[in-house]
């Protein structure tokens, strides 16, 4: 069972009929005591970082003891985001911080937000597997996280950003997955099948 | 580098697919799913929906076919015609839409533009302007072109964008349906003032049309209708047409 975190941030209709298609089985915990027999933890969410301040506090707590204990944990979009340290959408509010550095507003020069489908470079990963380099994802964003070496998946829009992330048991991916056709089912059930393995 | 998108319109009345289509080997050639998965199989980068129903047995019909589509193909689908309030935007929104495309209710009420954005994010929604050539510039029109508005196509698309649009989709309404080519003209008019992606529509009757729209009409996306639906393939041959002639396209690898 791989718990969805609903806090909020957008509609999760496109997410749950995606992880359908996945063979993932998605819930959506109330609390996060309802948290501990998950297998896996999606954070997803679209919109403005300061939409994570209602994962403060408990559910944040729950989340960061599951993953210290090694359960995967997939962030999409904003929910890739908030894995990094914070971003200067909202500098006063902290993301989880198991990866380092801050999202920062994609550079002037091109319309922003990115919206669309862009090109990943890829390297080898758990999450990315049977994705091949210069795959085409969908995006619409407009604060990207900072290219590290936890970065898997690169795109360009007027500077490179990291697309995917992977370190240890946890992933994250700035396009929407749900959204990006064959390919983005493909990274969906990598998820599953990871979640399974831990 | 960002791919140019394709878009595909279905002008669906009570379920099924209106304007008419010829591809052999669709079955149920009205039926929007099959249509869509269709497309989807050619490319296509983003469906639109466009409900022209008034009954409310259409509308019940409508979120099952946004159900059906939504559960079989995972590329962007946005749904418009006849959304006029927050609840009828949450329909829409639960059975699956990803955006929601609003043209005559946010002129009489642009306060609509923010509180759906800040419901569902910019990205979900779309303004929709039905643009008309005039002595001072374009017109904008509501109510499927009937109704003039006393606004400026370029000053409503900035305005919704400050009231929080998450793309602009526009529309000559001179050149809708005579496969004259996209008015290239409006189309770089408001893409120009505005910093939001925006889908260029109606006129599309030939490859090049697209290509002419992307390049001096400075649209980020192109949308259609009846080109895709009277031949097979067209989806196919019109992205491998502008990649060979230098439009970023998104040419799927898997």
């Amino acid at each position: 069972m791989i718990a969805l975190i609903d806090y909020g941030a957008g509609n999760l209709t496109s997410v749950r009929k995606g992880f359908a298609a996945a063979g993932g089985d998605i819930v959506s915990p109330a609390d996060p005591d309802a948290l501990g027999d998950a297998s896996g933890i999606v954070v997803p969410g679209v919109g403005h970082f300061s939409a994570t301040a209602s994962l403060e506090g408990e559910w944040r707590d729950a989340i960061a003891r599951l993953v210290q204990r090694g359960t995967p944990l997939l962030g999409i979009c904003l929910g890739l985001q908030w894995l990094f340290e914070g971003s200067d959408e909202a500098p006063a509010q902290p993301g989880l911080g198991v990866l380092r550095g801050r999202c920062l507003r994609l550079p002037p020069g091109r319309k922003i937000p990115h919206v669309g489908w862009n090109v990943l470079s890829t390297r080898a990963s758990r999450l990315l597997a049977g994705i091949p380099d210069g795959t085409y994802a969908y995006f619409t964003h407009s604060y990207a996280a900072p290219v590290s070496d936890a970065s898997t998946a690169i795109t360009d829009y007027g500077s490179p950003f990291a697309s995917a992330v992977e370190q240890d048991n946890v992933y994250g991916v700035q396009f929407h997955p749900e959204k990006s056709g064959p390919a983005g089912v493909r990274i969906l059930k990598n998820f599953v099948a990871i979640t399974r393995k831990a | 580098m960002l791919a140019k998108r394709i878009i595909a319109c279905l002008d669906v009345r009570d379920g099924c697919v209106v304007k008419g289509v010829n591809f052999e080997g669709l079955r149920q050639a009205g039926d929007p799913a099959a249509l869509a998965s269709r497309y989807n199989e050619e490319g296509i980068d983003e469906l639109v929906i466009l409900d022209v129903t008034a009954t409310i047995e259409g509308r019940q019909a409508l979120a099952s076919t946004i159900r059906a589509v939504s559960s079989q193909l995972f590329i962007p689908l946005s749904v418009g015609g006849g959304i006029r309030t927050e609840a009828d935007a949450a329909a829409a929104v639960e059975a699956g839409a990803d955006k929601i495309s609003l043209n005559s209710a946010p002129l009489e009420d642009p306060s609509l533009i923010e509180r759906l954005a800040a419901r569902y994010g910019s990205q979900a929604v779309v303004i929709a302007i039905d643009a008309k050539r005039s002595p001072d510039g374009f017109d904008v029109f509501a109510r499927s072109g009937r109704a003039a508005t006393g606004r400026n196509a370029v000053d409503w698309a900035r305005e919704a964008e400050s009231r929080g649009a998450g793309e602009i989709l526009l529309t000559s309404i001179d050149r809708d349906g005579t496969r004259a080519g996209f008015d290239c003209e409006l189309t770089a008019a408001v893409s120009r003032a505005v910093n939001i992606p925006v889908i260029a529509s109606g006129g599309a009757g030939e490859f090049e049309h697209f290509y002419d729209v992307f390049t001096s009409g400075a649209a980020d996306a192109a949308l259609a209708a009846s080109i895709f639906h009277y031949a097979e393939h067209a989806v196919s041959d019109l992205k491998t047409y502008l990649h060979d002639r230098g439009i970023p396209m998104r040419i799927a690898k898997c």
